[in-house]
């Protein structure tokens, strides 16, 4: 069901991750990213996996429904790892299907490209579950906030990232809604080719819009009543304050690009396990 | 005591525009409205969909300005452009649809969102969102997501939201439209509570009659007019005038408006249940004791 | 037409944080050619209830039968049962997409199979049946008003020529003069037709108004299934469901306890006035006929002696006697029902 999508939502718990700094939380999250392209040894993996799994235990975010965030996704993880499994042309060939082959160096790519991808997802969906929207896009003004001086709007950007946050579970009730009301009138979304298919969308699509135009016109209504006129001369109820557990989650994290890298690179783990 | 809200002559229209946008002529929606409130009262706005008191209610706000005629809140001009962010903060707002005016993901951080506007220190921010959800008994949902809430406590949040700006008047456009009975109560109850408590100004919006028993005073609109004006008591007695008004008439005055038609010696303008039983058991035990008599 | 469902559950996202059991072994059956009304408060099932009536959701388990087949049987013929159960959700305005009233109307006779002209001659009866003027036929739907708007997407699901016709709160957010409108014209093509019409509401006076049987629902159960003077007789147990009779009721109950000898079993306004002046009436000129016209009208009520007990003194006490009474007459239909199985 398209509720279920979990990607991007906030879930409220206690932990420390919960607490931490927004800003803390999109540097790490940043620097995470980037660390799990900057190994290619089994012992990297390892380092990465054992961090990911602290972090996880630390959000208090039940590892079921981190699982469920990846259905979406799932799609775009097999079209990696096919693509993985048969361009690579080193190695030994394993299977030999029609032109293509599948060689250990295909595997052993389509295998890493699939858990860096999985890491990736976990890794910034968790930052999404122990954030706010709201913290999120504190952090990220706070962050780009050298941009004003060269025009930026960062206040508005940020602000617009933050409704939108807010209203996609509403509009995926809404878009499951008008699915319902028009498969009641005999609409079937199912059945025929791609351009039928899309056809279809039609009936959905439409309703969609409209309702996300009344909203957002009933929202700016709102939002000017409550005395909303842009960033300037705003205060905020939460304002960012570095404390002393954001900066041991600085110094965590640079241990941990620095170890991952470090063992990645040189301890010589480097035991295919096929 | 003093005008919170006054207008003069309160008229505004719609530009009707052709398919390339040009103005093809005007549509009135509010015609020559006068209304007075003074502080502290609980006014009530009655229509039916499409009567213009929606229309009206947002010129309280200064989200429209009028087209012709004058709106002052609290002595301000809402045609004044510098006198706009005053005005918004002395006349808070709550519309009709409870999803459309969350603007926070947890619901602190909604009602903090009026503060914020209005540059109130961090610490008084956080001593008025506690003080806001408190007033409407939602202090123990303060950090939950509003997306899990019912109709009628998004609806409270959206009052707390409105409350920690400290306005001095509330405007409640048709807040309880959209909810279950449940809900209505929940937000009917809220608003007395307020009203009690901070001694707020509110004008409620509506086209439910019973919601409006307890006003200090009532205005009835039809096609951008007051057409009716006066206590409760006043306009509930005039039942066949009410219908011709599209308004939902509650069914105790229905029926106590057609027993008095069918005789009974019974006032006019029955606002609560209790009343009427009280009217018509006073009258069976006055029928009872002359039966026995003769 | 009939639906009959037996033991039916449902639970929403199972094996989740969010489970939730929506319907708990929900046992019904409508006749065809019912009005029946569903009430409840939000969350009490009766949206995901109705879903069911027409294959839109699937249940958990149990069995829902429709004209005595079970759709859940594998090869069951779903679009079918979506042709002859129509569906009106709430603020079903929001599903119209079309360019104009006319094409969004066609639009399930489309998804029937149905020609060009026969989608047209569906679209027109069912835009009649609504009583939308025929200037607005070739409107864009974003144009009308609200009331319009509604009666245009009720009118979608009209022309599919349903057997049965469900409608989710279709007066929402509707005022007074939209409301009856639209119930109105409900009634009507009901008495015309002999359509199965099954109306949620939120509103006792409306379905007082218009049903021959409420189904009252609560926590995912079925809490009263019955005639509406027998269903608001429990207007204290309707309250703790978050629910209300209709304001006719607890004034009844309340001249009832100060002695005025009234049937509480009325729930229309001109009942309500009939009833008050027959009372009033009778006692002021004949004393002591008065216990014998009571007597008569407890057994004109039809059966529900429960009631009739219950009217004989207003004491709480007696009441709940009769609350127990009629939950035992509840227990005893279901044995009944499963006897039929």
């Amino acid at each position: 069901m398209i509720r279920d999508i979990t990607i991007g939502q906030y879930y409220p718990a206690k932990s420390i991750l919960h607490r931490l700094d927004p800003r803390v939380k999109l540097v790490s999250t940043l620097l995470y990213l980037v660390s799990l392209f900057l190994f290619r040894s089994i012992a990297g993996y390892l380092v990465a996996t054992l961090f990911l799994i602290g972090i996880i235990r630390l959000s208090r975010v039940p590892f079921g429904y981190i699982v469920k965030g990846l259905k979406p996704v799932i799609m775009l993880l097999m079209i990696t790892v096919v693509f993985n499994l048969f361009l690579k042309k080193e190695g030994e060939v394993l299977v030999h299907i029609w032109r293509l082959s599948i060689t250990t160096a295909g595997l052993r790519n389509a295998v890493y490209m699939a858990i860096r991808l999985i890491y990736l997802i976990i890794g910034s969906s968790l930052m999404t579950f122990t954030t706010t929207p709201n913290e999120l896009t504190d952090g990220i003004e706070a962050l780009l906030n050298p941009l004003n001086k060269i025009r930026v709007p960062v206040h508005e950007v940020a602000m617009m990232m933050s409704i939108a946050l807010r209203f996609i579970p509403i509009l995926l009730e809404e878009t499951d809604k008008i699915m319902k009301a028009q498969q009641a009138r005999g609409a079937d979304f199912e059945s025929g080719n791609i351009i039928q298919r899309a056809k279809a969308m039609i009936p959905i699509l439409v309703p969609l819009f409209v309702s996300a135009f009344r909203r957002a016109n009933d929202l700016a209504m709102a939002m000017e009543a409550r005395c909303y006129r842009g960033g300037e001369g705003r205060t905020k109820m939460k304002p960012l304050r570095y404390k002393g557990r954001d900066r041991a989650a600085y110094v965590m994290i640079a241990v941990y690009v620095a170890a991952v890298v470090a063992i990645g690179r040189y301890v010589p783990l480097k035991i295919w396990i096929f | 005591m003093m005008d919170m809200i006054q207008t003069e002559k309160l008229i505004f229209e719609y530009e009707k525009r052709d398919e390339d946008g040009n103005v093809i002529g005007t549509s009135r929606a509010i015609d020559g409205v006068d209304i007075d409130v003074k502080e502290g009262q609980f006014i009530a706005v009655l229509g039916h969909n499409g009567s213009g008191k929606s229309t009206f209610a947002k010129h309280l706000n200064a989200i429209l300005v009028p087209t012709d005629g004058t709106v002052w809140v609290d002595g301000r001009d809402t045609k004044e452009p510098e006198e706009l962010w005053n005005v918004r903060q002395s006349a808070g707002m709550v519309f009709q649809n409870p999803d459309n005016q969350i603007i926070g993901t947890v619901v602190e951080e909604d009602v903090g969102f009026g503060p914020e506007n209005l540059g109130v220190p961090t610490d008084e921010i956080w001593q008025r969102v506690e003080e806001s959800l408190k007033a409407v008994g939602m202090l123990s949902y303060r950090h939950h997501s509003p997306n899990k809430l019912s109709g009628g406590q998004k609806q409270r949040v959206a009052i707390a939201g409105v409350v920690a700006m400290e306005p001095k008047c509330i405007v409640l456009d048709e807040p309880t439209a959209m909810l279950d009975p449940v809900g209505r109560k929940e937000v009917l109850k809220t608003v007395q509570r307020l009203r009690e408590e901070k001694k707020v100004t509110v004008i409620l919006i509506t086209h439910y009659m019973e919601e409006v028993v307890d006003a200090d005073k009532i205005y009835v609109m039809d096609h951008g007019k007051v057409v009716m004006e006066g206590t409760p008591r006043e306009i509930f007695s005039q039942v066949e005038k009410l219908k011709q008004y599209r308004l939902d008439v509650p069914q105790v005055t229905i029926l106590a408006d057609e027993l008095k038609k069918r005789g009974l010696g019974i006032p006019a303008g029955i606002l609560r249940k209790e009343e009427l039983a009280e009217c018509i058991s006073s009258q069976y035990t006055h029928g009872n004791r002359t039966g026995m008599d003769g | 037409m009939s639906i009959r469902l037996e033991h039916l559950n449902y639970i929403y996202s199972p094996n989740t944080a969010y489970e939730k059991h929506a319907l708990k072994d929900i046992c019904l059956e409508i006749p065809a050619g019912e009005f029946v009304g569903v009430i409840g408060h939000t969350g009490s099932g009766k949206s995901t209830l109705i879903q069911h009536f027409n294959g839109l959701i699937k249940a958990t388990d149990g069995k829902l039968f429709y004209n005595g087949e079970n759709i859940y049987e594998p090869g069951y013929n779903m679009k079918n049962l979506r042709n002859e159960v129509g569906l009106v959700f709430q603020y079903p305005e929001h599903q119209l997409f079309e360019i104009d009233v006319m094409s969004d109307v066609c639009f399930g006779p489309k998804n029937q199979g149905l020609s060009p002209e026969e989608c047209e001659k569906r679209a027109l009866e069912a835009l009649r049946l609504v009583g939308l003027k025929e200037k607005y036929y070739k409107a864009s739907p974003f144009e009308l008003s609200g009331g319009q708007k509604r009666r245009a997407a009720i009118a979608g699901v009209l022309a599919m020529r349903p057997k049965v016709l469900v409608l989710d709160e279709p007066t929402a957010g509707l005022d007074p003069k939209g409301r009856d409108d639209i119930l109105d014209q409900v009634a009507y093509l009901h008495k015309q037709t002999g359509m199965t019409v099954i109306l949620v509401s939120h509103s006792m006076e409306d379905i007082a108004r218009y049903a021959d049987r409420i189904i009252v629902m609560n926590h995912g159960e079925v809490m009263y299934n019955d005639r509406p003077k027998n269903v608001f007789a429990h207007y204290r147990e309707l309250e703790k469901a978050g629910l209300a009779a209709p304001q006719v009721t607890y004034i009844m109950h309340d001249l009832k306890e100060r002695g005025i000898p009234v049937d509480i079993g009325v729930t229309t306004v001109s009942e309500a006035a009939d009833e008050i002046m027959r009372a009033l009436g009778t006692e002021i000129s004949e004393n002591e006929d008065m216990t014998g016209d009571g007597m008569l009208d407890a057994d004109a009520m039809g059966g529900d002696t429960s009631d009739a007990g219950a009217t004989g003194d207003g004491t709480p006490d007696a009441d709940a006697a009769a609350v127990g009474r009629a939950s035992g007459a509840d227990t005893a239909d279901s044995k009944n029902m499963e006897k039929k199985r």
